[in-house]
């Protein structure tokens, strides 16, 4: 991986630095909700998945997902956090139709993690560069409103409402729109290692928020920040970040002071635009929660969940260039992407006994056949044994490798077991020499004048002669064997 | 006024356990249960034009809560009419909290009480009334108008439950529930001459009662005996996985307890702490007299009356008029016209929120939500509420104090006055002051309880009780033999 | 401490409570005679209270398995709701992103 320090920014001035800090929220893969038992599942009719506790009927009350913890506990661990042992739910006070008791469950002053970091890659002299995590914490997510589809009203709907969150905050650490991207991959993807999240954007399963400011080189103190929101990819968070410099870069070259206020991103126009509201309208009156107690873990609860972390892409990455020979850092990363390619290809290279083919299997035809058929790994139809079985067959010389992509490419359509395709197809290499001979006879048959040439010393034309049998034989003839053959039929 | 509970052939001259017998015999049906208790409430005029102390009546409360009954064990309560009051979640009647913007609104959930009261065989006939969201202590605050205390019909019950405990003083049910924040059962209870008991926090679920101020909120009982009311409240005691701040400590048998306790000396080995801020200088002399009547009993059967101070009772007022305010302006946030409840349109959506909640909500409680909304704002929640909260730490430490230094019970007096005459007060913190010697239990989470202990002037006085933490079982032994003790002197 | 007519006003919007301005203007002399009454905590010593007793409940957050069923509602929605139409809640338009930042 590398964070790409370089300058990737629309600013016309450099002699300002961008200093972004980002708050990522992320749903938690729990079956129900943080605060009852209805179902967490997308795509419900509006407002089924809700029950007197996320519809926030007089006298209903919160009780905490024991597995939301787990999952929460498990990202602040993966993200390098110390849990604290006491955390606090805290009321977060603001009106809006989809946030149905008129404050969201949050943690405030004390959180369920804090003090992580985030590697994105090596800067120039090759050491890490580190996004630190400043805390994590979880919450209950909002329902959703919608504008567009009643004339005159705006349509709530409460089925996302008390889905479970963590909030993770990061340091003012990114100094590019670069470096924000490169971040959000790698959290992205540590996320994903540790289980917690599907970590979908566009579902709405992971939302980012950028605190961005601008200072003159050298400063060390922040400048004044603002806050941009609605982004909805992480291609739209970079451009977002880039026009908001840029905005802030405008106004300080002109003499002018930033001011703290909320902007929002525009996808269609490529622009942010404030939001309209009041200066100081936040106030948020956060207060502890009544109606929970703190949430307390013990040492060993933590200690376990520590034990029980899965293995993070660096500890994979890291592990992979010692196991894996002949791997390079690239094959790496694109074999790390994601958990379950490696997992993938680890199957794969054990079963067939070489990793390096089975790296280059995975990152050619495997990752290509996935991306025509836009489906993930986990519900590839070729197992993980089948690809491993051609690769043994073509390593002991039963294929050759362009027969081997026709297998594998009617593997993708059927699932079957390679040996049985390559047998009904035909594709199996022929090395028997009464076939190669009667090919080789056929083709001396029917080009006569090359097979004349040919025996009579002009060796250059072997190839020739190889790839007419080749043919003859629709690529099952061992060509080394035919090479062989012919070999004998030179007048020496 | 005063006729039902001295009439012996009425149902109200039967204990509920009695009465429980009776029905579980096929002495009486459920039915002509229900409609006798109806039958005295019209006869005492408790509807909205008389004495207004029941909002709804289910007259189908013998079909409905005995419909499923039938082959079951008869319950403890098992055909025992029970009252309940209006913040108390029923899906069999309204539960509008005495509120415009809850009129008309019908929970789809029963409140774990409720559910516990009926497994238990009771029949929920009746919601009573209350001061709106449980905010005063005459119920003059309803927006269904004030109840009338059935003793002295031109003053107040007390409140916030008045309209429970006057449903048990007028003769119409021998238990009743109600809630309590800073005083709600034990005040009214007071001045109704009956007895009333506010339990540890966490040891009745809160689940369905509509939320005042979380921390202080809890479900009360009354009874026209103490053991009417151990018999109530050890029917919906316990631990319930739908309230996070309820708590599993064993329920013992209250009241198998307080008899067993109350044989012979009933006093003996008992030590009563009589704490000196609940007996200021000022203090009614005749509420003394009564109170020192009633020390003077229980040292005569052996107790061991001690001097004992709680240093920071004087503070407790102030505390909860910050704690209760702060938490209520979160809590009532819910009712903004979009889920259910009283809706009014006004210009966009800020327009509805605010059309609706002004419309929505009486005097009393707009002053607690600006209150709260206030002291928790940015710049006044250090020198509010965390103070407020941090003196709470120091009153309920006043209490632990006391107890571990081998006091058993504190006595006290329940109300600084009698019943006040409607109207009387109109200066808010005037009467924030009827909650002076009750709102420390609240704070502090102890259990509670008043009991009649005479009358001046015709007007009940209530004696207060209060124990250590889970110290329930202590505080009925106690009860149910100053209730022996004292016999006819507590009508007098 | 005092509490002015702004204050009132503030306060006022942010719980979403419409006021008329002789009941604002009552309010402020109403909540100054109730918070006069608390400036007397300031001058407790709480130094001996750890930060840790601010929260309001004590001992420790039960958990609960992360499985249905959901609670069930004995009546419906839109039984309870003052309008919806096709299973939403609705209120009154929001402009796209009114109000959006009070939404995060």
């Amino acid at each position: 991986m590398s964070a790409g320090s370089g300058a990737h920014s629309l600013s016309s001035s450099p002699r300002y630095e961008m200093v972004v800090g980002l708050e990522v929220h992320v749903h938690l893969d729990t079956a129900t909700k943080i605060f009852c038992r209805c179902s967490t599942d997308f795509g419900a009719p509006p407002n089924a998945n809700t029950c007197p506790v996320c519809l926030a009927l007089p006298g209903a009350l919160p009780v905490l997902n024991a597995h939301a913890v787990g999952l929460a506990i498990r990202a602040a661990l993966a993200l390098g956090c110390a849990v604290q042992r006491t955390s606090v739910f805290a009321r977060k006070n603001y009106f809006y139709p989809d946030l149905p008791k008129g404050y969201q469950i949050s943690q405030f002053d004390k959180p369920l993690a804090l003090g992580g970091q985030v590697e994105i890659g090596t800067n120039a002299d090759g050491w890490p560069i580190a996004i630190g995590v400043t805390r994590v914490h979880m919450e209950e997510d909002a329902g959703k409103s919608i504008h567009d589809r009643f004339a005159g009203a705006s349509a709530v709907d409460l089925n996302r409402a008390g889905v479970p969150l963590v909030e993770i905050v990061s340091e003012p650490d990114m100094r590019t729109a670069a470096q924000a991207d490169a971040y959000l991959r790698a959290l992205k993807q540590i996320l994903e290692y540790a289980g917690v999240s599907d970590v979908n954007m566009e579902e709405g399963s992971l939302r980012v928020d950028a605190n961005v400011s601008a200072r003159l080189m050298g400063e060390t103190a922040l400048g004044t920040k603002t806050e941009v929101k609605n982004m909805n990819s992480f291609s739209s968070v970079v451009r977002a970040l880039d026009v908001e410099f840029a905005r802030q870069c405008a106004i300080l070259d002109a003499g002018g002071r930033i001011e703290q206020q909320t902007m929002l991103w525009d996808a269609n126009s490529g622009q942010v635009r404030p939001a309209r509201s009041k200066e100081g309208s936040h106030d948020y009156r956060y207060f502890p929660e009544p109606d929970l107690p703190p949430l307390v873990l013990s040492a060993e609860q933590i200690d376990q969940a520590r034990r029980e972390l899965p293995e993070l892409p660096k500890a994979r990455r890291e592990r992979y260039a010692r196991e894996f020979a002949g791997l390079t850092e690239y094959d790496i990363d694109v074999l790390t992407a994601r958990p379950a390619t490696g997992e993938y290809f680890e199957q794969v290279a054990r079963a067939s006994g070489d990793a390096k083919a089975a790296a280059n299997w995975m990152m050619g035809e495997v990752l290509a056949a996935l991306k025509v058929s836009d489906q993930e790994i986990e519900n590839f139809g070729v197992q993980s044994s089948n690809v491993a079985a051609l690769l043994v067959m073509v390593r002991d010389g039963a294929l050759s490798h362009s027969a081997a992509k026709q297998v594998f490419a009617s593997m993708v359509k059927t699932g079957e077991a390679p040996a049985r395709i390559a047998e009904r197809d035909g594709l199996l290499k022929v090395s028997d020499d009464s076939a190669l001979l009667g090919w080789i006879d056929a083709v001396f048959v029917e080009c006569p004048d090359e097979a004349k040439r040919f025996v009579g010393g002009e060796r250059r034309l072997l190839g020739v002669l190889v790839g007419h049998v080749m043919k003859k034989s629709k690529g099952s003839a061992d060509p080394k064997r035919v090479n062989q053959l012919l070999a004998t039929r030179l007048e020496t | 006024m005063s006729a039902p509970r001295d009439d012996p052939s009425s149902l109200a001259g039967l204990s509920a356990a009695d009465l429980a017998a009776a029905v579980a015999r096929g002495d009486r049906s459920a039915t002509q249960v229900v409609e006798g208790s109806l039958q005295r409430a019209r006869d005492a005029g408790a509807g909205r034009d008389g004495l207004n102390i029941l909002l709804y009546e289910d007259a189908d409360a013998a079909s409905r809560d005995h419909g499923t009954s039938v082959g079951v064990a008869p319950g403890p309560l098992f055909g025992v009419p029970v009252v309940v009051k209006d913040n108390i979640a029923t899906t069999a009647m309204p539960t509008s909290c005495g509120s415009r913007i809850l009129e008309g609104y019908v929970s789809p959930y029963d409140a774990t009480a409720i559910v516990r009261l009926r497994e238990a065989g009771a029949l929920v006939i009746a919601k009573s009334n209350m001061d709106e969201f449980a905010m005063g202590s005459s119920t003059e605050n309803s927006a269904f108008g004030p109840t009338k205390n059935p003793l002295a019909p031109d003053r107040v019950p007390g409140g916030s439950s008045g309209g429970s405990a006057a449903a048990v003083a007028a003769g119409i049910v021998r238990v009743a529930l109600g809630s309590e924040t800073g005083g709600s059962v034990r005040q009214p209870a007071a001045f109704c001459g009956v007895v009333g008991v506010k339990p540890t926090y966490g040891r009745v679920s809160r689940y369905g009662l509509v939320a005042f101020a979380s921390s202080l909120d809890h479900i009360g009982v009354f009874g026209r005996t103490v053991d009417d009311a151990a018999l109530c409240l050890q029917t919906i005691a316990g631990f319930d996985p739908m309230d996070s701040t309820s708590r599993a400590e064993p329920v013992p048998d209250y009241r198998a307890g307080a008899r067993s306790a109350s044989k012979g000396n009933d006093f003996r080995g008992i030590v009563v702490g009589k704490p000196k801020e609940y007996f200021p200088d000022d203090l009614d002399s005749r509420i003394r007299e009564k109170c020192d009547a009633a020390l003077e009993h229980m040292k005569q059967r052996g107790a061991v009356i001690r001097d004992v101070s709680l240093p920071h009772t004087g503070l407790a007022i102030e505390v909860y008029y910050i704690i209760a305010p702060a938490e209520a302006s979160a809590n009532l946030a819910r009712f903004d016209g979009v889920r259910y409840g009283l809706r009014i349109e006004g210009h966009g959506l800020r327009g509805m929120y605010e059309a609706t909640r002004s419309a929505g909500f009486g005097a009393e409680v707009t002053r607690r939500i600006l209150l709260g909304t206030y002291v928790l704002s940015a710049g006044y929640y250090d020198a509010y509420y965390r103070k407020a909260q941090q003196v709470r730490a120091l009153i309920a430490r006043d209490f632990s104090a006391v107890f571990d230094s081998g006091v058993d019970l504190l006595f006290t007096p329940t109300t600084p006055t009698t019943a006040f005459p409607l109207g009387a007060k109109s200066d808010p913190y005037e009467m924030y002051l009827s909650d002076i010697f009750t709102c420390t239990a609240n704070l502090a989470g102890v259990p509670a309880m008043s009991l009649p202990i005479g009358r001046i002037d015709g007007l009940p006085v209530g004696g207060q009780l209060i124990a250590r933490h889970f110290g329930e079982q202590g505080l009925f032994a106690a009860a149910y033999a100053l209730e022996l003790a004292l016999g006819e002197d507590a009508l007098r | 401490m005092s509490v002015t007519l702004d204050d009132v006003r503030h306060i006022a919007s942010l719980a979403r409570l419409g006021l008329s301005e002789p009941r604002a203007e009552a309010l402020v002399a109403e909540l100054n005679t109730i918070l006069q009454h608390m400036d007397v905590l300031s001058e407790v010593d709480t130094s001996t209270v750890a930060d840790e007793s601010i929260t309001s409940v004590s001992g420790a957050a039960p958990l609960r398995l992360d499985a249905g069923p959901p609670i069930p509602l004995a009546r419906s929605r839109e039984a309870m709701a003052p309008r919806m139409q096709d299973g939403f809640f609705l209120v009154p338009r929001l402009s796209t992103h009114e109000d959006l930042e009070a939404s995060s």
